[in-house]
Parts: structure tokens; sequence; C-alpha cells
């Protein structure tokens, strides 16, 4: 997987493109957590799913990871524009309820 | 008319995750299949190739096969291991149970077989492997006049 991102403000935005399964996840695992750390003072983490072609379980793990470095910090986590299969995936787990859909 | 049949055997890397789940989709995809029902089968595969991988054989390296036949409009695939085995079957299939909450493991993967598959089953015996058995019917297929 490839991992980009932008900041602007007190908002990170990491974009990631692939297929998220139990192969890929470490490393992409690694680079958001390595982020995180780089980007401390910002207020909101929006993880950007639109070119993220496959995603299994795996991708719940992963945010809800996510999700607990990120609110250690104080800051908020969402995910955006999953395609439709990242989607039911996710809606599946009720993982919207702790991490937002903007 | 005649059932068609896929075998596949391979070893229990991680990086054959991917190749499982494409080449399933790649068998039915001659019916025509639509994107999201290909897209279930593939979410299906992956989870039970993983469950192989990362609890039957512990990260050590054994045999996964997987098995598809269509029938009619139906894709019956079967997904097997000769690992440890399930412990308690009930609970497994429970959403949210993992027995490795520290390795950020969602416990959803029996969840997401049995409500992406429209028929799911799972035997196993502690110390001689898992047996997933899971069956998609494959919508109307389209027509198209050109």
């Amino acid at each position: 997987m490839k991992v980009q991102t932008a900041r602007s403000g007190g908002v990170l935005k990491i974009k990631l493109y692939g297929e998220m399964d139990e192969y890929s996840a470490p490393d992409v695992r690694a680079a958001c957590d390595r982020l995180i750390d780089e980007n401390a003072g910002v207020r909101k983490i929006i993880i950007n799913l639109a070119d993220v072609a496959f995603m299994d379980s795996t991708g719940i793990g992963f945010l809800i990871g996510r999700y607990k470095k990120a609110r250690r910090r104080g800051v908020a986590l969402m995910v955006e524009n999953p395609n439709f299969a990242a989607d039911k995936v996710l809606s599946l787990s009720g993982i919207y309820t702790l991490i937002p859909k903007v | 008319m005649t059932k068609n049949y896929l075998k596949l055997q391979f070893y229990s890397l991680p990086c054959n995750q991917a190749f499982a789940r494409d080449a399933v989709a790649a068998f039915c995809v001659s019916l025509n299949p639509s994107l999201s029902v290909l897209s279930d089968i593939k979410t299906a595969v992956s989870e039970a190739v993983t469950n192989c991988t990362v609890h039957a054989y512990k990260g050590n390296l054994g045999l996964i096969t997987v098995e598809c036949e269509i029938e009619d409009r139906a894709l019956h695939i079967k997904v097997s291991d000769t690992g440890r085995g399930i412990d308690d079957i009930e609970k497994a299939v429970q959403p949210f149970y993992t027995t490795l909450p520290d390795d950020e493991r969602s416990g959803m993967g029996f969840t997401i077989m049995q409500t992406f598959m429209d028929d799911f089953k799972v035997n196993s015996i502690k110390g001689e492997g898992t047996v997933v058995y899971m069956t998609k019917q494959l919508d109307a297929e389209v027509v198209e006049n050109v």
C-alpha cells in the first residue's frame, strides 16, 4: 500500500492507496503511526479510503488501533470516502460510531 | 450441465491472501456476477484464508486448500487447513470475538463470512484442522442487447 499525507492547520489528512489485508497492514500501521507521532499538535486526523481498492476485517483492526493512538493524544479520528466494499465492511462492524465518516 | 471446479493449494504466507481472493473472483467472473457480489466473495475468501494463516498455523508454514464449484448460478467455496483447529466454534463465530486482542484483530472475520455469503458452515477438529464452507448465489445474469 501507499500512504500520502497533507497537513492543513490542525488537520492531518492521510490518504491510503492499494489493498488492505493481513499482508499489507503491518507496513501501513507503522507508516500511519509514524505520521501521527510526527504531527503532534493536530486536533483532527482524517484517513481517506477512496483509493483503497480492497479491505477485509484487517481494516477494522487497523482503524481501531489508530483511533486508540489518536485518542490517547486527544486527537479525533475520522474516515472519508470509503468505496462501496470497504464501507460495507466498516458499517457491519459499527465502527462509524467511534470513527465518524465525513 | 457440467459443474465447473477449481482447486488451489498454497502455503499459508500472507502474500497469498490476495492471490487466493483474486483467483476465486477470476474463476466465477465468467458467470458475469455484479461487482457487489464479486466484492462479497473476495472479502469472504480473504477472511477465511487469513484465519488459516493467523489462527490455524499461527504464522508457521502450512498448506491452505481452496476449492470452488459452480453449480447453476451458485458458487460453493471450501477453504481448509490442517492447522491447530478451533477450541470453541460457537465462541469463534461470535462478532468481535478474538483470541488475539493485542494484535489489532477485530474478531469480525467469521461474521463477515456469514453476512456476505448466503450459506456458511465451519467444521473443526482440534489438532487436525478446520474446514469452512461458503455458498454465494450469483444474481441473475444481466443480458444486454448489443
